[in-house]
């Protein structure tokens, strides 16, 4: 498997480096976003934003440093992920600024708190720290087989960051659900880390394990089932998963745990079998939590029927706003700084930040959007093709999956299309905690893409080839 | 590893697919169902979002908008003299929706009008801001005050029409209640309904379209009409056969008379001139329920009328014997008639026997005042030959030279009239509806018919008199249009 002789789709050997792709693709992920934050001023008040230029400056300097350290560091890491994660986050500071500019979310904002705080500046500075993270991850992550060490404790560390919110006096309560920590005035999401945290102890497990999941089973009913003591761990984890879900009200974490221990499990194992189980456990979890949890009855009857409960309901007045604004947009959407998807009101800028892209960018929009996603994902899950180790390509397969289902999971949820689960949607929603975590994750697939594309070392000298060494008595 | 790799690279495209699926289906399939859903503010937005247009009385508009703040609605309602014509344009509320003219014609208004469609679509184009249209109303702003100010602080109802068209001249409605209080969707604007809403007085009420009253004494024209129509007497200054007393048939209940009048055998112009109870009560019983009814029907009766606002249909009971169709064509029983329709019953006979179809909107002007719909006038009905009109006619006319009617004569113009004094309630313990019906004549035929109604007044019973109370205002608004003309 982990040969350098396989046909992956990046080719292994003399591979350019691309850095200048990449940075010709920066300039048009830093000037998108300064156009469409010309288009939101020129829209709401006829004037070029004052904040222009400093923000442009701001998100140029991001992509910059970003570029140098890469092309210093990872020479040959793939030439997408910088760009288009910095396309994103570009966006996201453009979408999170009109929406500070919305009446009506200033005018809700000074009613609950008695004062109104924008969120732009705030990501903005998020956004230079998540960008010092995915630095670091660089610089320090000089390859990422290192983390192969920190299998076990990483599994201790990422329990410990899932019941961090748990922990009373620094745990805080928002709307149900309790995946905030409150630090020294700062809202950290101790979510957002645990899922790469895991995901290293799920790739250093599962490259230990692999043989004995896959081919000590059971054949039953066409399925390979695994044994009692190797299912043990798969075990294990759906319980935490519901047992976050259960104590922390948190469907959309949970989910995400358990769908990326599932994919990770496969990719390991090669066995469909761990599929079909992953899926009847986390079907039967959801119905199990479904029945008997009140806000996640209500979430599904949200998205079942939105306007039939619209008036009784917050949740499916958020939806029925939510889907709404999606429909307001139509195929071109209104433009940016004139539709009115601040009337989902709290969250707008948050979980539902996807709504202003289907009103005010429309169709097209969105599209764009979900196909820049996508990119990703599919520039993930090659990465993890092309590495040449099995706990790297794990580890990227799982870090992408995971990355997957959450898109899935929030755009999903804000569509309509599943029930909705109060996650973030990566790069663009409000939030410090969602932006460094996901540059820190673009950071490791960076470094495993770099890993996996650097040309092989030169063949050792073969000793055989050598004058044999006529060892004198 | 890497045939599940490739396998989980399809998972994940497969997941952002779907998500792509369902967004075409949410923005493009459904995008019109959810733009205009009803829970989508964005409807009420848009609405608001640009000055509503106006409605025009006598070239001058009795509207306006106003820019609002602290609401996402932009613009709200402003009213001229908004408890005057608010029986006219009804109201256009950000909180409580709207109503009568404000409503039918809120596509013209609005400018969302279908009929407005391609200009619309020019505007898009070149950028302008949408505007609405105008709606042009066929009432007398003279004529409006005169039936207002007449009304004052009593409860009552006037509605003027004009009789060779069926043009609504005057539809005042008292109390009244200012529509600009609640236009915007504020606390004020709630306080200002709610009070409104709960006012036992029913400010809110249109009268002079939505309410009926037994007719009385002013329903013996109609009566007067049916018996000229079917021939049971056929000149005006013919004796009738009327025995006083009279008792109601199959009862042994004698029908009074108002007062110590001598109703024996009068003539039909002597009965209407005196009213008598006794003669008209007689003459609905000779001609049977089923007569009556055709005559009242044909002046309008048991139908709604659509003027374009809907106007409640006026009662005349189709199902009756013989005393009940006796106190029927006096105007009592279950008759009962709004204001309106009693204007149309004054109307056709001042307009020969012709009876127009009554209408308030003339015309539909785009915003740049091109008309895209004009009212033509259309007959209804000819519930009396214009011999027999021009009889009534002079019958009514001696009603106001020398009968009940006096306070309505004008000098120098021919006046006809009926006064009416109608009991309600439980044994007549109410205070009665004081009523009357005139028009006025020039030589080139009638430019003014109405109707006036006036409820519980403070006055003392006996002083309400459809001549006392009712005729004065009649008066005024007559003259107004009478002066308006000149």
């Amino acid at each position: 498997m982990s040969s350098t002789t396989h046909t992956s789709t990046i080719g292994a050997i003399g591979a350019p480096s691309r850095r200048n792709t990449e940075l010709a693709l920066l300039v048009f992920a830093v000037l998108i976003p300064i156009f469409a934050y010309a288009n939101v001023g020129l829209a709401i008040d006829g004037t070029m934003p004052t904040g222009m230029i400093g923000y442009g400056l701001g998100l140029g300097l991001l992509a910059a440093v970003g570029h140098l350290v890469v092309r210093k560091f990872a020479p040959y890491a793939d030439p997408l992920l910088l760009p288009l994660a910095t396309l994103l986050n570009g966006l996201g500071l453009v979408l999170i600024w009109r929406l500070d500019q919305s009446q009506r979310l200033q005018q809700l904002q000074e009613n609950a708190f008695g004062q109104f705080n924008p969120a732009a500046p705030n990501q903005l500075m998020y956004s230079a720290v998540g960008i010092a993270m995915f630095v670091g991850v660089l610089l320090l992550l000089k390859d990422h087989r290192i983390l192969q060490r920190f299998t076990y404790i990483s599994m201790i560390f990422a329990l410990f960051l899932l019941l961090l919110p748990l922990v009373p006096g620094i745990g805080t309560d928002v709307f149900g659900a309790k995946i905030w920590i409150r630090v020294g005035g700062f809202s950290i999401q101790p979510g957002e880390f645990a899922k790469i945290v895991i995901a290293v102890f799920f790739a250093g497990y599962l490259m230990v394990k692999r043989d004995a999941l896959a081919l000590a089973s059971r054949r039953f009913m066409g399925l390979y089932l695994p044994r009692g003591r190797d299912l043990g761990p798969i075990l294990v984890i759906w319980a935490v998963s519901l047992l976050i879900l259960i104590f922390e009200n948190d469907l959309g974490t949970s989910l995400l745990f358990f769908g990326m221990f599932v994919v990770m499990l496969y990719v390991a194992t090669e066995r469909t079998s761990w599929i079909v189980i992953g899926l009847l456990m986390s079907m039967a979890g959801a119905v199990g939590v479904a029945s008997t949890a009140g806000h996640v009855q209500a979430r599904v009857d949200a998205w079942l029927d939105p306007f039939g409960c619209y008036a009784t309901s917050g949740a499916c007045e958020q939806i029925g706003q939510s889907i709404m604004a999606f429909g307001s947009g139509g195929v071109l959407g209104t433009g940016l700084g004139q539709g009115n998807s601040d009337l989902i009101g709290f969250a707008a800028n948050a979980d539902f930040i996807f709504a202003t892209v289907g009103e005010e960018l429309g169709l097209a929009g969105v599209m764009a959007f979900l196909v820049i996603y996508g990119l990703i994902i599919e520039r993930g899950v090659r990465t993890a093709l092309a590495a040449r180790d099995p706990f790297g390509k794990l580890f990227a397969a799982g870090l992408s999956g995971a990355f997957a289902l959450q898109i899935f999971v929030v755009a999903g949820g804000v569509m309509g299309l599943i029930p909705l689960t109060g996650m973030t949607m990566p790069w663009l929603a409000a939030g410090g905690s969602s932006v460094i975590a996901n540059w820190a994750l673009i950071g490791i697939l960076i470094r495993i893409s770099d890993t996996a594309r650097r040309p092989a070392p030169a063949p050792a000298a073969n000793p055989d080839a050598e004058m044999t060494q006529v060892v004198r008595p | 590893m890497n045939k599940p790799l490739r396998r989980i690279a399809i998972f994940c495209g497969l997941l952002v697919l779907a998500l792509l699926i369902r967004d075409n289906w949410l923005q493009y399939v459904k995008a019109d169902e959810l733009r205009t859903h009803e829970k989508n503010r964005r409807v009420l937005i848009e609405r608001y979002a640009q000055e509503r247009g106006d409605i025009i009385v006598g070239g001058k508009t009795i509207t306006g908008s106003e820019r609002t703040t602290g609401s996402d609605f932009a613009y709200k309602r402003t009213y001229k003299n908004g408890a005057m014509w608010s029986p006219v344009t009804g109201y256009a509320s950000q909180a409580y929706g709207a109503t009568q003219i404000e409503s039918i014609e809120d596509g013209i208004l609005t400018g969302n009008d279908d009929r407005l469609f391609f200009r619309r679509t020019l505007d898009m184009v070149t950028g302008k801001k949408k505007e609405g249209g105008r709606v042009v109303t066929t009432l007398n702003a003279a004529a409006q005050k005169a039936a207002y100010e007449g009304l004052g602080s009593k409860k009552g109802a006037v509605a003027a029409i004009d009789p060779s068209t069926g043009a609504i001249l005057a539809l005042a409605s008292t109390p009244s209640y200012d529509p600009s209080r609640f236009a915007g969707n504020g606390k004020a604007d709630q306080e200002a309904w709610t009070s409104l809403e709960s006012d036992k007085n029913k400010p809110l009420l249109n009268r002079a379209l939505r309410e009926t009253y037994p007719p009385g004494s002013t329903f013996k024209v109609v009566t007067a009409a049916a018996a000229l129509e079917h021939g049971l007497y056929d000149d005006p200054d013919e004796k009738t056969d009327s025995p006083q007393p009279w008792t109601l048939p199959d009862t042994r209940t004698e029908l009074k008379n108002e007062g110590p009048i001598q109703c024996k055998d009068v003539s039909l112009r002597e009965a209407l001139r005196i009213s008598c109870n006794t003669v008209f009560g007689k003459i609905g019983s000779d001609l049977g329920k089923d007569k009556m009814l055709e005559t009242a029907e044909k002046f309008g009766f048991n139908e709604e009328q659509f003027v374009p606002v809907r106007a409640t249909a006026s009662n005349f009971p189709t199902q009756m014997d013989k005393p009940q169709t006796a106190l029927s064509s006096i105007g009592q029983f279950e008759t009962a008639a709004t204001p309106l329709q009693m204007a149309m019953v004054t109307s056709a006979i001042a307009n020969d026997g012709k009876l127009m179809e009554p209408y308030m909107v003339s015309e539909l002007q785009a915003p740049n005042l091109d008309t895209i719909e004009r009212h033509s006038p259309k007959e209804l009905s000819r519930p009396l030959s214009a011999g027999n009109a021009q009889q009534l006619q002079d019958m009514m006319e001696t009603v106001v030279q020398s009968g009940t009617g006096r306070n309505a004569q004008i000098p120098g113009v021919t006046v006809g009239g009926k006064t009416g004094t109608a009991q309600h309630g439980v044994d007549n313990s109410e205070k009665p509806y004081a009523w009357f019906i005139s028009y006025a004549k020039t030589a080139d035929g009638s430019p003014v018919a109405v109707a006036v109604v006036v409820e519980d007044s403070d006055a003392h019973r006996e002083d309400i008199s459809g001549g006392g109370l009712a005729a004065p205002i009649a008066k005024n608004v007559m003259q107004a249009v009478l002066n308006g003309a000149e």
